[in-house]
C-alpha cells in the first residue's frame, strides 16, 4: 500500500474537516476549471432543452435553423467543454492531494486554462451567431467559419498542455518520494486519463489543423472518409477520457463514504491498463457501416480489442460495488444479500449519484456500446436516435452523474463552503438520473423503429415526400423528451445547489455537512491498497448485481441478432 | 513533519513494489505505449485504408 508523506507543507493547507493536505494551486486552478465546467454545462443544458423541446412532436418549438444552432451549442458545451474542464479540475486535485505532491509549473497550469477558455468561448459564440451549424461532429462537407476551428483547436491545445502537467507532477512526486510503495490507485487512473487524452488531444489537431485550412478555402478537397476516420480518433477518445475518470471517482468515492478498498487493486489498477491499451480502438464503432476500410479493421479494433475494454470495466463493475460491499458487511450490515446496499446512504447526494452512475453506465451506456460495436447489429441502428440514446447513457447517466456526485464532495472540500440547497441536491441526482435514463431507455427504442438521429423534424412537415412514423414512434420520442425535461430539472437542481455553494461562505472547523467520513479517515483511504483476505464468495451481493449485469447483456445481444433477422431476413 | 504525515500509516510498513507494479507505475513506459498502441492500430492502419481506396474517375 502507498503511503503519503508531506515534505513541503508550506505549500499546503490542511484541510480541518477531512485531514486532507491540498495543495494551494491545485485548489484555485481545481476551483476555476470546475467553476468553468459549471457555466458551460449551465449553458449545454439549456440548449439541450430546446433540443429536446424542439424534437417533442407535440411542442416542435424551434425552426431548423435555430435547431442545428441549438444542437451544436449543446453537443460542443457538454460534451467538450463541461467534461473536460471538469476533469482537467479534478486531475488537479488527483495527482497533488492523495499522494502530497505539488503540483508542477502551475503558471503553465493557468496558461492553458485561459488557452482553453478562450477557445471555448471562441467556438460557442461563433455556434451561438449561427456561423458553425455543423453539429457536434462537423462532416464535411458541412463547413464552419474558420473561427470555430480556431476555437476549438485553441481548446485542445489548451486541454493538452495539462497533461503533461498531470504526468510531470507524478514524476517530480515519485523523485520528491512524497510516497512510498506503488502509485495510489485514483492518481494511477488520472495518468491512465492523461495518456488517453494526449492520443486525443494530438488527434484533433491532426485533423481539425487541416479542416481549418479547408475551411479557410487554402485546401480545396476535404477527404470526407479521411475526415471520419481521424476525427473519431479525437471525438470517441474524448469520450473514453471521461470514462476513465467517472470509474477513478467511483473508487474515490467508495474509499470516501465506506472505507471501502478494491477487492484486489492490482486488478483494479490492470483494468486501467487494458483500457489504456483497448478503449480508444473502440472508435471504429462509428464507423462500422462506412465504406472504404477492412472488415479486418472494423473488426479488429471493435470486437478482439474492444472486448478487452469490455473486460476492464467489467472488472471494475465488480471491484468497486464488491469494495463498498465488503465493507459494510464488515460492519455488521450483513443480513441477506442486499442490506449492505438497502441501508447505504440514499439521502446522501453524493452516493446516490455515484451508485445510480454505476449502475445506468453499466445498463444503459455499457451493454449497449458492446451491442453496437458488432458490425452487424450497427447497421440496425446505424444514423439513428439509437445512437444518442446509447451515448446519453454513458456521458449523462455516467459521466455527469458522477461529476454530480464527486461536485458535492469535492466543492465544498476545495472552497470550504458549506453545500448549498441540499434539498435540491438530494433530488438532483435521482431527477437527473432517472430522466436521463428514460430518455436514452426511449430514443434507442426509437432509433430501432429507424428514427434518424440528425433530422429536425420527425413529422417531416415540409418534405416534399411525405412519410409518417406509427404512432408507437411518436410515443417513443415523446416518453424520451419527458425524460430530457425531467433530467433538465434535474441538471437545474444540481446547478443551483453548487452555484449556490460555490457562491457560500466560508465556514469553520466542523461545519461541513457530513458527506463524507470523519477526519483523516479519507485521506488515509485514497492511499489505496487492497481488501486484504478476501475468500470465496464474501461479496455475493456485487457478484449477483453483475451477474445480472453479464445476463442482460448476453440476453440483449441475441435479442439484437434476432431483430437483425426479422428486418434483414436471409432467403 | 510527523504532524504532516499520513495518520494511519508508517513509510517502513509499505508492502515492497513487484517488478510488474514498477512497470505500471512507469509513466515514460505507459506513455509510450499508451500512445504507439492506438496509433498504429487504429490511426495508420485506418488510413492506410482510406488511402488505398481507387480514386474516381470522372
Amino acid at each position: 500500500m502507498a503511503t503519503a508523506i508531506l515534505r513541503n507543507p508550506q505549500d499546503f493547507i490542511t484541510c480541518p474537516d477531512t485531514g486532507q493536505n491540498l495543495n494551494k494551486p491545485a485548489i484555485s486552478l481545481a476551483k476555476a476549471n470546475i467553476f468553468t465546467a459549471i457555466v458551460f454545462l449551465l449553458a449545454g443544458g439549456a440548449l439541450g432543452l430546446l433540443v429536446a423541446l424542439t424534437r417533442w412532436p407535440a411542442i416542435h418549438i424551434l425552426p431548423s435553423e435555430l435547431f442545428y444552432i441549438a444542437l451544436t451549442g449543446h453537443g460542443a458545451a457538454v460534451l467538450l467543454f463541461w467534461c473536460h474542464f471538469f476533469e482537467v479540475g479534478v486531475a488537479y486535485y488527483f495527482v497533488t492531494s492523495p499522494i502530497n505532491a505539488r503540483l508542477a509549473t502551475p503558471k503553465i497550469a493557468w496558461f492553458s486554462f485561459w488557452l482553453m477558455l478562450i477557445g471555448a468561448a471562441m467556438a460557442t459564440v461563433m455556434v451561438l451567431i449561427g456561423q458553425a451549424t455543423v453539429m457536434f461532429s462537423a462532416y464535411p462537407p458541412l463547413k464552419a467559419h474558420p473561427l470555430f476551428y480556431v476555437g476549438v483547436i485553441l481548446f485542445a491545445v489548451g486541454a493538452l498542455i495539462p497533461m503533461f502537467i498531470i504526468i510531470a507532477t507524478l514524476i517530480k512526486a515519485k523523485n520528491e518520494r512524497t510516497y512510498t510503495g506503488s502509485m495510489p490507485l485514483a492518481s494511477f487512473g488520472i495518468l491512465i486519463y492523461a495518456i488517453i487524452a494526449i492520443f486525443t488531444w494530438v488527434m484533433g489537431a491532426v485533423i481539425m489543423i487541416p479542416t481549418l485550412l479547408w475551411s479557410m478555402g487554402l485546401i480545396h478537397n476535404m477527404d470526407a472518409q479521411m475526415y471520419r476516420v481521424v476525427f473519431w480518433a479525437l471525438a470517441h477518445s474524448t469520450q473514453q477520457m471521461n470514462i476513465v475518470v467517472h470509474i477513478t471517482i467511483w473508487y474515490t468515492l467508495a474509499a470516501v463514504l465506506f472505507g471501502a478498498r478494491p477487492l484486489n487493486e492490482k486488478v483494479s489498477r490492470m483494468a486501467f491498463v487494458l483500457y489504456l491499451f483497448a478503449l480508444q480502438l473502440g472508435s471504429v464503432h462509428h464507423l462500422l457501416s462506412d465504406p472504404g476500410s477492412s472488415f479486418a479493421w472494423r473488426t479488429f479494433n471493435t470486437s478482439y480489442a474492444g472486448y478487452l475494454a469490455v473486460l476492464g470495466s467489467l472488472i471494475h463493475g465488480l471491484t468497486v460495488p464488491g469494495g463498498i460491499e465488503l465493507a459494510q458487511r464488515r460492519r455488521g450490515l450483513s443480513h441477506g444479500l442486499f442490506e449492505w446496499l438497502r441501508k447505504a446512504p440514499w439521502a446522501n447526494p453524493v452516493f446516490s449519484g455515484f451508485f445510480l452512475s454505476l449502475v445506468l453506465f453499466g445498463f444503459l451506456g455499457g451493454i449497449t456500446g458492446v451491442t453496437m460495436s458488432n458490425q452487424q447489429i450497427n447497421m440496425i441502428i446505424h444514423n439513428t436516435v439509437y445512437v444518442p440514446g446509447h451515448f446519453h447513457g454513458t456521458v449523462a447517466t455516467g459521466t455527469t452523474l458522477a461529476f454530480f456526485a464527486f461536485s458535492y464532495w469535492i466543492v465544498p472540500l476545495l472552497t470550504r463552503h458549506k453545500l448549498a440547497f441540499p434539498g435540491l441536491a438530494r433530488m438532483s441526482t435521482y431527477l437527473f438520473g432517472l430522466g436521463m435514463g428514460t430518455f436514452a431507455v426511449f430514443f434507442m427504442a426509437a432509433g430501432h423503429l429507424g428514427v434518424p438521429r440528425r433530422h429536425w423534424d420527425i413529422t417531416y412537415a415540409d418534405a416534399s415526400l411525405p412519410f409518417q412514423f406509427s404512432a408507437t414512434v411518436q410515443m417513443l420520442v415523446t416518453v424520451a423528451e419527458i425524460g430530457a425535461v425531467i433530467g433538465g430539472t434535474g441538471a437545474l437542481f444540481y446547478l443551483i445547489s453548487i452555484l449556490g455553494t460555490f457562491m457560500g461562505k466560508t465556514v469553520e472547523k466542523g461545519a461541513l455537512p457530513p458527506l463524507a467520513e470523519p477526519a483523516g479517515v479519507v485521506a488515509a483511504r485514497l492511499h489505496g491498497g487492497t481488501e486484504p483476505h478476501i475468500k470465496g464468495l464474501e461479496v455475493p451481493g456485487s457478484l449477483v448485481l453483475c451477474l445480472t449485469l453479464l445476463t442482460f447483456l448476453i440476453i440483449y445481444y441475441f435479442a439484437q441478432y434476432k431483430y437483425l433477422a426479422t428486418i434483414w431476413g436471409i432467403r | 513533519m510527523a504532524d504532516f504525515d499520513s495518520p494511519t500509516e508508517n513509510p517502513e510498513d509499505a508492502d515492497p513494489v513487484s517488478g510488474w507494479q514498477a512497470f505500471m507505475d512507469d509513466p515514460s513506459m505507459l506513455l509510450f505505449l499508451g500512445i504507439a498502441s492506438p496509433t498504429l492500430l487504429y490511426t495508420l492502419w485506418g488510413v492506410m485504408e482510406v488511402l488505398s481506396v481507387p480514386v474516381a474517375g470522372y
